[in-house]
């Protein structure tokens, strides 16, 4: 069976990010990038169903900017096998995202594809949804388990109210929640050997994908500022504050 | 104008949440419709047409939505959508796990978890953990858009005299099963809909420990949340996440228990009215957007407040 993992590149979760000083976007000058969060739970369960003997071929897929190369070394240092960047400087649309992982998959024809939920920049949680759209095959999203067995995968799903089990007939996209799995780390070797596993380029219009913008960002801004409270002395004094000040209890 | 509103629901009643999206559709404005999509969902369906200021409501009542798989829901909404200006849907699970495939098939660009309309195509949206609040425009034909519950208030649910109409047809892809689910059963009220949340973190230490939270909330007539961090420990369950990645919750009053405050959490709660925190920690960032801070020793502080109650 073959595994397509989506990696995306994004500003590492521990930085705060702020608005350009002209607001017309934020400030990313110097900050620094990672493989999100999710993407990287997305490709430790491909690397594990490599590991069960399941996948046969992990291919991390990204698109993005040159520098998405870095990314994808991380997905092979941690097991993948070859990697495809498709590359673009445009900032694109999950839609469009979704049509360039559709072309990379009509030539790929995976049997299952492994996507994050959500990534933490955009906060959009639609790329997978789209890709199944477009590819016209099953989905689950927000998967906390997969099983795959018999030419089917059983997903369990994080949902509202709980948890949600799903049989879904592959080919099918399944997108990660944080509680996968827990990725491990490269070790030192398999970054060495990640710098010699294949590694293609490839880019938009070359896929025959129309990447024009529907959205047009119009400017970014701080979210109102909370006014600064106060230390409260001890229980009584609190209670006392929830009651007569701020008379919420 | 003409704007659909996919209804959240059991089948059995309307869930609150669509609620929010319809007063997000009315700051849109224009005709306003319902589309409730399951099997056995008429008296959802009667509920949405109780819902004040709306015009009609659709019901696709057919086996094959009974479990809002998304396979076979977006292709109905893509269906029925077609003729509107605007798609709407509160960002709930449900929703986000249907919704953008809706939009894919309709080659859209879906805008997600707006927080203000601006204009019909224009909108505001947090990005990057809510650090940063961006404004967007759509230049497509039909804006597919999803509703963060918070920043939209709970439009009337009564009073309203809709027509309902039936839709007849029914999609089914035969590509995914619904099997089961596990379902958190519990009297207290919604995280998402509570006026009083009380979250616990790691500080609680383990899951027993959150009986003491338990306690409040029941005083409180409040809701349990909890921080990622608690729920990768295995303390509590996952639908009691608050965070970035967890449910987005504004309540009148927010309680973090032993919570750091990493900004993923923030990400989920700080719009709530009043916060409270309890943190032995001075320096922890929670108390940056606490109104109330004490700083003390959960396991003294929590059964005292319990005590005061
Ligand atoms: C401030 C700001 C301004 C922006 N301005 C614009 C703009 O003007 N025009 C514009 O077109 N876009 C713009 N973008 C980009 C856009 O908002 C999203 O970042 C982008 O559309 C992707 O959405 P997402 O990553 O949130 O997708 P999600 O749907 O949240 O991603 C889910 C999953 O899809 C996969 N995935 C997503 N992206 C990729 C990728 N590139 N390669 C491989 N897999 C991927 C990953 O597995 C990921 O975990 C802007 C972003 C920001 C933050
Ligand atoms: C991609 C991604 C998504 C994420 N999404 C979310 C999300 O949706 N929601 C979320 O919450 N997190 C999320 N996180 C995790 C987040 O970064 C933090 O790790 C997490 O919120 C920390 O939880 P915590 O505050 O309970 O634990 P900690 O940071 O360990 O804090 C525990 C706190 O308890 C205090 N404490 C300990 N003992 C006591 C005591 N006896 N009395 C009083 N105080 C005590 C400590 O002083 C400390 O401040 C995400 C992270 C990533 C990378």
């Amino acid at each position: 069976m073959k595994v397509l993992v989506a990696v995306k590149r994004v500003v590492d979760y521990n930085v705060k990010v702020r608005p350009k000083s002209d607001g017309t976007d934020v400030d990313l000058a110097n900050v620094k990038m990672s493989i999100n969060p999710f993407c990287e739970i997305a490709v430790e369960e491909a690397v594990r169903l490599a590991e069960k003997g399941i996948a046969t071929e992990v291919v991390a897929v990204s698109v993005g900017a040159q520098q998405s190369q870095e990314q994808l070394r991380t997905a092979l240092a941690l097991g993948a096998d070859r990697a495809i960047l498709v590359e673009t400087d445009q900032p694109l649309e999950p839609l469009a995202i979704a049509k360039c992982l559709k072309a990379v998959c009509d030539s790929e024809s995976p049997d299952l594809i492994l996507m994050g939920k959500q990534a933490i920049d955009g906060d959009n949680n639609q790329t997978g949804q789209m890709l199944a759209a477009l590819l016209g095959c099953a989905q689950a999203t927000f998967a906390s388990e997969i099983t795959v067995e018999d030419g089917k995968a059983s997903v369990i799903r994080e949902v509202d109210g709980g948890l949600q089990t799903v049989a879904l007939t592959l080919p099918a996209i399944v997108t990660s929640d944080l509680r996968l799995n827990e990725p491990r780390y490269a070790s030192l070797p398999n970054i060495m050997k990640a710098k010699r596993k294949p590694l293609d380029v490839t880019n938009p219009a070359d896929l025959g994908v129309d990447i024009a913008s529907r959205v047009t960002l119009l400017g970014v801004e701080l979210p109102a500022e909370r006014q600064a409270g106060i230390k409260v002395d001890d229980v009584a004094m609190l209670v006392d504050k929830l009651k007569n000040e701020a008379k919420v209890i | 104008m003409s704007i659909l509103v996919i209804a959240e629901h059991d089948n059995g009643s309307l869930k609150p949440a669509t609620l929010n999206s319809v007063t997000a559709a009315q700051a849109i404005g224009g005709e306003i419709d319902i589309l409730v999509v399951g099997s056995d969902c008429q008296s959802a369906a009667e509920q949405a047409a109780q819902v004040a200021g709306i015009a009609k409501v659709l019901v696709a009542d057919n086996a094959v939505y009974a479990n809002s798989l998304a396979e076979n829901v977006a292709p109905l909404i893509a269906e029925v959508g077609a003729s509107y200006s605007h798609i709407l849907g509160t960002a709930t699970t449900t929703i986000k796990n249907i919704l953008p495939r809706a939009a894919a098939l309709m080659d859209v660009q879906a805008i997600s978890e707006i927080s203000a309309v601006i204009s019909a195509d224009t909108f505001k949206r947090p990005i990057y953990a809510g650090n940063v609040i961006a404004t967007v425009q759509s230049s497509d034909a039909i804006k597919v858009l999803t509703v963060r519950g918070t920043a939209f208030d709970a439009a009337v649910a009564e009073g309203g005299s809709a027509t309902i109409e039936a839709v007849a047809s029914a999609h089914d892809a035969g590509q995914s099963e619904f099997k089961g689910e596990e379902v958190a059963k519990s009297d207290r009220p919604e995280l998402t809909a509570a006026k009083i949340v009380v979250s616990g973190g790691r500080g609680m230490g383990n899951g027993d420990n959150f009986s003491m939270l338990y306690s409040i909330a029941d005083k409180l007539g409040a809701a349990v949340g909890a921080s990622r961090a608690a729920v990768d420990a295995g303390f509590v369950p996952n639908d009691m996440q608050v965070g970035q990645t967890g449910k987005i919750v504004a309540p009148d009053l927010y309680v973090a228990v032993g919570i750091s405050g990493a900004i993923q959490h923030l990400a989920g709660m700080k719009d709530s009215k009043v916060i409270v925190a309890i943190n032995k920690d001075e320096e922890a960032p929670i108390f940056s957007v606490a109104d109330y801070g004490l700083v003390a020793d959960l396991f003294t502080a929590v059964p005292e407040f319990d005590a005061a109650l």
